[in-house]
């Protein structure tokens, strides 16, 4: 009998200490992390440094990050705290292109008409700025190409 | 009137209605008594007993008092349009942008200068930069955005009022048998007075647009057309 080792299948699984991100509910858009798994539907999570208080949550409602926190089985609020801290895992979460994109679309939100109209001018800018470019390399190739073809045709 | 019956009115009311034309009569001579001395001229009268002169009032008294009791305006608390008061959305501030989403100017991003009597918005687009004029705009057909012109010194011409936006009627001239199908629309002509007016106001608001931090974006800001892109909820947005 083949054993399914888990470990190669998925790089994230439920365990105790892995930091996750509240997908929804009160503490939606916060991160936590796994400290025990109380059953198949269940975990208890506890974010001391980003305010979610210790409490059982369903693992719908959890998304799972990349990272894990080396901790022990229902380790205490306080503990967690320093080991968050000592991981930098507030750094760490920053850096990942989740939190960018989390990010940008906040502050695409909270733009305002004005904001939006100045966002197009700049990007029409930076395409025009683009497009010049590539017509001149454009040209510059299409001009060698029609070169080379007279040479043959002298030939 | 039968004893067992009942009165439709209190024995008090209808005393009231009975005496109301003596009672307003006494009232007003009691003002005219505290205002001024009795208009009248002073005659000398002749004979013993009939004192030295007597005053022949300047305005009759009515010979006749009338046989039925008109009916009284009765006090009401509605108020005509005119005395309504109207409320401004708070977001909504002398020189708010705001666009329009109604009318022949819908779409555009125009300046809000104050509000008129009758609760409709006094606005610019400015004329030169997109095209809208001064003019009315009720608040309803309007999206307050949070950028905001300073507009404090601006003087607007106190003639801007509603009067001067309400269309003037023109007596129609009979119509003769020989011009029933000729067309006798005239054409619509804008008052040398509005044309003053908004050289004047649009002078001063792109002065104040020229002193905005954005200033350089802020006219094409202006002629730009508001509409709604994929997945754009307004509800949702901030403006």
């Amino acid at each position: 009998m083949v054993k399914l080792d888990t470990y190669k299948l998925y790089d994230r699984v439920v365990e105790v200490g892995r930091v996750v991100f509240i997908a929804y509910g009160p503490d939606r858009g916060k991160l936590a992390v796994i400290v025990d798994i109380i059953d198949q539907n269940r975990a208890l999570i506890d974010g001391p440094a980003s305010g979610v208080v210790r409490k059982e949550i369903g693992y719908k409602a959890i998304n799972l990050t990349r990272f894990k926190l080396p901790i022990q089985k229902g380790i205490c609020t306080k503990a967690l705290k320093k080991v968050w801290a000592r991981e930098k895992m507030e750094e760490k979460w920053a850096g990942t292109a989740w939190a960018k994109k989390l990010d940008s679309r906040q502050k695409r939100e909270a733009m305002s008409d004005f904001d939006r109209f100045k966002v197009l001018k700049a990007k029409q800018a930076r395409t025009r700025l683009i497009n010049e470019e590539f017509n001149k390399l454009k040209a510059s190739a299409d001009s060698s190409k029609t070169s080379k073809k007279s040479k043959k045709a002298k030939k | 009137m039968h004893t067992n019956s009942y009165l439709r009115f209190s024995r008090k009311v209808i005393l009231h209605h009975l005496s109301i034309y003596e009672g307003k009569d006494a009232a007003r001579n009691a003002k005219a008594v505290k205002r001024k001395p009795a208009k009248g001229e002073t005659k000398k009268v002749g004979g013993e007993k009939n004192g030295s002169e007597r005053i022949v009032p300047a305005q009759k008294k009515p010979r006749y008092y009338p046989t039925e009791t008109r009916p009284k305006k009765l006090v009401s608390r509605k108020r005509s349009f005119n005395g309504h008061a109207h409320k401004l959305r708070p977001s909504i501030t002398p020189g708010t942008v705001l666009i329009v989403l109604a009318g022949k100017h819908k779409g555009k991003r125009v300046v809000y200068l104050k509000q008129l009597r009758s609760g409709l918005l006094l606005v610019t687009g400015p004329f030169t930069v997109n095209g809208c004029p001064l003019r009315r705009v009720n608040q309803i057909y309007v999206i307050a955005t949070k950028t905001k012109l300073n507009i404090d010194n601006i003087k607007l011409p106190e003639r801007l009022n509603d009067d001067y936006f309400k269309k003037k009627k023109t007596r129609k001239a009979p119509k003769n048998e020989g011009d029933l199908f000729e067309s006798t629309k005239e054409a619509k002509t804008v008052s040398p007075e509005l044309k003053e007016d908004q050289v004047n106001v649009d002078k001063q608001v792109l002065e104040a647009i020229s002193k905005h931090p954005d200033h350089k974006l802020f006219t094409g800001y202006l002629k730009s057309i508001f509409w709604l892109k994929k997945s754009q909820f307004p509800h949702n947005m901030i403006f």
